[in-house]
């Protein structure tokens, strides 16, 4: 029994990476219907940063701020440099274009920092958590980040009109013109937001899987599949179903198929959701009225 | 008086179709224009033309006595033209006053709350659902959203695609009231663009009538409604 609620309580706090990465996923998703693969890169080059930053003397929290708003602006610049040109190419180029950018992000960061393994310092202390059985210390303050991180973004979206606005581009982008909201800032404010939330799951996640360039592989995949259990169009399904996800591997991992065959459960749960109910567990099935 | 909106040989295309062919139209200052025609005549496209939206366009806009076209969208929505499209553009998923809230977006001035009972005082309806969902709304109730939505930017000029489109004879008849009270009140100028030519000529001072991509007949609305060869083609008597 202890052993079992270790491994959900573990599942939760890894659930919350998957559900942030999901959510940006989601965010980018509901302004463009573009699936950004560069997202798990994006996250990974900015973990990168911080690693820097703090090997230069930075404390790590005055570090681990800078990289978020490095992030953002990273986010950012990218759709507005390299996405934007492609907003009306067929969605294979598209695809095209991100799967490069997953490339080219993957290999400036080997290329950059080299491919050697590093450890990354955890905020948190190193120990169990007040000598519990079930946490790590890091991992409570792993969830605790995540979930600050997620209630500010709601909190965002829901009691500003910034956030109005945005909610009101992934709706309806040419009513939207039509208030004078500035469409292209908001989705360059969405990819910006997106690479932030991305870079706390990296900086979060880095501790425990340890860095290097293809540390957010596995991620950005578990990630995807609770964006899509839980509806790639709903944020509240997706962030639901990272943290789904995040608890059935490690429960799998740990009674059904072994750590060495996890991934298959990502899988699994893709192939399966897509087949089953497309839409996902929360999404909405779109009805329009005539 | 002079003119709020001007254009001079306004073309407008979807792609390699060209749609307008050298439009010359005028609304006055504190005036309700209408333009008039049959289905595919090229009503909705001339409204899309003046905010530049969805279509390519050449000649000259002139709005306040300034040129607007080849401006963004968002541009010239902020120089004061509300534009209530084709289909409403109400924004389903959200609450009404969340879509109220993005017609007041442009705005920084402390107006804002005021404006709210503003138009609730227009459309009452609104206030007692200002807090359900847009997309649950009657058709009657959503186009009154829309102007609403329109009429919280504070606009010099409303641009109307067929508000009566889909609506019950009544509720039409509720909406053109109001449509004339703004205009009275505020001093609010309009372009209506309408299919239910009645009560387009009934409302508006001046008319202009579109034939594919061209206008062939334009004056004051009460000239136009008396045309022999108007009334047997827009009006059905």
């Amino acid at each position: 029994m202890q052993a079992f609620l270790h491994q959900m309580l573990s599942g939760f706090a890894t659930g919350g990476i998957y559900a942030s990465i999901a959510l940006a996923l989601v965010m980018i998703y509901q302004t463009t219907h573009h699936v950004n693969f560069a997202q798990g890169e994006m996250a990974t080059f900015s973990t990168y940063l911080a690693w820097q930053m703090i090997e230069l003397g930075l404390p790590y929290w005055l570090a681990f701020l800078l990289t978020l708003l490095f992030a953002f602006i990273l986010g950012a610049a990218i759709e507005r440099i390299i996405v934007r040109p492609f907003y009306k190419a067929p969605v294979l180029s598209v695809v095209a274009v991100f799967i490069g950018l997953l490339l080219i992000i993957n290999s400036l960061s080997g290329a950059l920092f080299t491919y050697t393994i590093k450890p990354f310092a955890s905020p948190f202390p190193s120990d169990a958590w007040y000598g519990s059985a079930y946490l790590s210390a890091h991992e409570v303050g792993m969830i605790f980040v995540t979930l600050v991180v997620l209630a500010l973004v709601f909190a965002f979206f829901r009691y500003t009109p910034l956030g109005l606005a945005m909610r009101a581009v992934a709706e309806n982008p040419v009513s939207s013109r039509l208030v004078g909201v500035r469409v292209g800032w908001m989705l360059a404010l969405g990819w910006g937001l997106a690479g932030l939330i991305g870079a706390v799951a990296g900086t979060m996640t880095a501790p425990v899987v340890y860095l290097d360039p293809n540390m957010m592989f596995g991620v950005l995949l578990y990630g995807f599949a609770g964006a899509l259990l839980g509806g790639i169009d709903n944020a509240w399904g997706a962030v639901l179903g990272g943290f789904i996800v995040g608890i059935l591997q490690n429960l799998a991992g740990a009674y059904v198929v072994g750590t060495e065959l996890m991934v298959t459960v990502a899988l699994g749960i893709i192939v399966g959701i897509l087949v089953i109910k497309p839409s996902g567990l929360f999404g909405r099935t779109i009805v329009t009225r005539v | 008086m002079s003119a709020i909106l001007e254009t001079r040989g306004l073309s407008a295309a979807y792609g390699p179709t060209q749609v307008l062919q050298s439009i010359d139209l005028a609304v006055e200052q504190g005036g309700i224009a209408t333009l008039l025609g049959a289905n595919g005549a090229g009503k909705t496209t001339t409204l899309r033309a003046l905010c530049n939206m969805m279509v390519r366009l050449s000649g000259e806009v002139r709005f306040d006595g300034e040129r607007i076209d080849g401006k963004a969208t968002e541009d010239i929505v902020r120089r004061g033209i509300g534009h209530v499209p084709e289909g409403r553009g109400t924004f389903v998923s959200l609450s009404v006053e969340e879509n109220l809230r993005l017609g007041a977006h442009t705005r920084r001035d402390k107006q804002v709350a005021r404006d709210f009972e503003r138009v609730y005082g227009y459309f009452p309806r609104l206030k007692e659902r200002r807090n359900q969902q847009a997309g649950t709304l009657s058709g009657g109730e959503q186009q009154m959203l829309a102007i609403s939505r329109a009429l919280m930017l504070r606009p010099k000029l409303l641009l109307l695609d067929e508000p009566s489109f889909g609506l019950a004879p009544l509720v039409v008849q509720e909406i053109f009231h109001i449509l004339r009270t703004i205009n009275q009140q505020e001093g609010v100028s309009m372009l209506l663009v309408e299919q239910n030519a009645n009560i387009a000529l009934a409302l508006a001072g001046r008319a202009y009538l579109l034939e594919t991509g061209r206008i062939i007949m334009h004056g004051p609305s009460a000239v136009i409604g008396s045309d022999e060869s108007v009334r047997r083609a827009y009006l059905g008597y």
